[in-house]
């Protein structure tokens, strides 16, 4: 069932990383970014580095990074999968003895693995300005943000499903995502909300990611997110059930 | 004789409303290029992946190497090699990489893909990136793919498409190549002349329903029996030694004399050694596989 899938994963990073745009825009540009920012708000005495957390409440920017970070990585899924359709390669290597939803792994895979590998560099390169406090478990953060990622993934599979042309994958996906980041609670608290979108907010999946991801920061224990991991799980399954039937290998 | 390697029995695809196959049946034999030849949008194609198992025909019966395609797909895959019509790699995969990585989905064969390249002729582009192939080079990458598992039948969908004539001749040696080793062949083409050098047996397709199956000689003998031999002689007598034949037409020195049958050439030859009729030029046209094409189905191939 599984064989094949390391060496696809493998073949499948290396091609990332010499797309020109696949390390240096999904991995060095964001930690650029942040170090850029760390500099000048660090230097910055009107602008202290803790109230920046203070903008969004505890965990807030890290959450919102994290939760960017996991995006970037679902559209370039979207992107991907509508690409090697196009060109037949999801076909070429769907006629060789590798099962199906191998090919689709190796993907996960990939996206997992960088984001993890962002996060890292996120972290080790932010340790210079922002203090990340001794009670926040960076580990289980790093799960919870894998989690919600393996989650969101699987609604790239559905935007992958329907794109019709790879030009579309990328706006199309920023278009469903983006607004679920607005809506996810990061920005607003959701009690502030108007009771209709209040509804809305609890069919989003990225609620769940922002509510796991910010409770884990804070150091609350899983067992206080249950529901968010249950949320987030059900959306895999329904997603993947959805993909499984409505995905187009050509 | 052994049973046929494919046997194909009235399989029929639909998309919609279009359909694709209407009904089509035909053996491949064991060691034999079989070609399905047919305009764009003949059904060839998809008959082709139905028989690899990648596409499900809505009714019909197919077994490959006594397998059913559907049911034992992956056990079919391991014995079979696929080139498809229009297929790519990823842009930035290397050669050798591409080749490691089919090798190490199937369960069988001893890594053998550094022999490949050096037959495909691509050893001095291993390092290089699927992008940078001329498309000859990606076709020939795409032939060692589908041969890396040692398979007992090689499928290739419009292997030359869009390769310059010297590309094309090169491949047509390796496909011939591909039988030598005992391996059956099943292509598809829609170049004529591919098909008469290339197949051993062609099977004509045309709005998902075969016209015909025979040998590229006995297609033509069968439909197209004509002959027309053209000689260009001054001498004056030229005349009344082709009165004999039925169809003479003359335009100056230049006759053309049409009949039916092999023996027009000989009997041609013959009336001029009997007359002592001395010739300038002398040329014999043969309907080709084309001819066949055009008058089976009332339009050429390329319309």
């Amino acid at each position: 069932m599984l064989r094949g899938l390391g060496e696809l994963t493998w073949l499948e990073i290396k091609i990332f990383l010499r797309e020109p745009m696949g390390a240096i825009g999904t991995i060095f540009v964001p930690v650029l970014a942040f170090l850029l920012l760390g500099r000048f708000t660090s230097r910055n005495p009107v602008v202290p580095p803790v109230s920046m957390a203070g903008l969004f409440g505890e965990g807030g920017v890290p959450v919102l990074v994290s939760i960017l970070i996991s995006i970037s990585a679902v559209l370039s899924l979207v992107t991907i999968i509508s690409i090697y359709r196009e060109s037949g390669i999801l076909k070429r290597l769907r006629a060789t003895p590798l099962r199906p939803p191998t090919i689709l792994t190796a993907h996960v895979l990939v996206k997992l693995l960088l984001t993890a590998l962002t996060m890292i560099l996120m972290v080790l390169a932010g340790r210079r300005y922002f203090t990340v406090g001794h009670n926040v478990p960076l580990f289980s953060f790093a799960v919870a943000l894998l989690l919600s990622t393996w989650s969101i993934l699987s609604i790239g599979f559905v935007i992958a499903s329907i794109v019709p042309t790879a030009r579309f994958a990328q706006p199309l996906g920023a278009l469903v995502l983006y607004p679920m980041v607005g809506l996810s609670g990061l920005f607003v608290p959701i009690n502030a909300l108007p009771p209709a979108l209040r509804l809305v907010t609890r069919v989003l999946p990225l609620t769940y990611s922002v509510s796991l991801l910010e409770g884990i920061w804070r150091g609350e224990s899983w067992t206080a997110h249950g529901s968010d991991v249950v949320a987030l799980i059900a959306v895999f399954v329904v997603c993947t059930a959805i993909s499984s039937r409505v995905f187009r290998w050509e | 004789m052994t049973s046929p390697v494919i046997q194909v029995q009235g399989i029929r695809k639909t998309y919609g409303r279009l359909v694709a196959v209407h009904d089509v049946s035909f053996d491949v034999n064991d060691g034999e290029i079989f070609g399905l030849i047919g305009p764009n949008g003949a059904g060839k194609s998809t008959t082709m992946e139905c028989v690899e198992g990648i596409r499900t025909p809505d009714s019909g019966k197919i077994t490959v190497l006594g397998l059913d395609p559907i049911r034992d797909v992956y056990a079919l895959q391991e014995r079979i090699g696929v080139q498809l019509q229009q297929a790519q790699l990823q842009k930035r995969i290397k050669v050798w990489e591409a080749v490691r990585l089919w090798a190490s989905l199937y369960r069988k064969q001893p890594y053998v893909g550094d022999q490949l390249l050096e037959q495909l002729g691509l050893t001095d582009k291993r390092n290089a990136w699927f992008m940078t192939l001329s498309g000859g080079q990606k076709q020939r990458l795409f032939i060692a793919l589908a041969l890396i598992n040692n398979p007992e039948v090689v499928f290739l969908d419009e292997l030359t498409t869009g390769l310059d004539p010297q590309a094309r001749r090169a491949i047509w040696d390796l496909v011939r190549g591909i039988r030598e080793r005992g391996k059956t062949v099943f292509l598809t083409t829609h170049l004529m002349e591919e098909a008469e050098r290339l197949c051993d047996r062609v099977a004509i397709i045309e709005y998902g329903r075969i016209i015909d199956v025979d040998t590229p000689q006995r297609l033509v003998a069968r439909h197209c029996p004509e002959r027309e031999v053209i000689l260009v002689s001054d001498d004056g007598r030229a005349a009344d030694a082709f009165a004999r034949f039925a169809s003479v037409t003359r335009d100056g020195s230049r006759y053309s004399i049409r009949g039916v049958g092999e023996e027009l050439v000989a009997d041609v030859i013959g009336s001029l050694s009997e007359h002592q009729i001395k010739v300038s030029d002398f040329r014999t046209v043969l309907p080709s596989l084309e001819d066949v094409f055009l008058k089976l189905t009332g339009h050429s191939i390329r319309d």
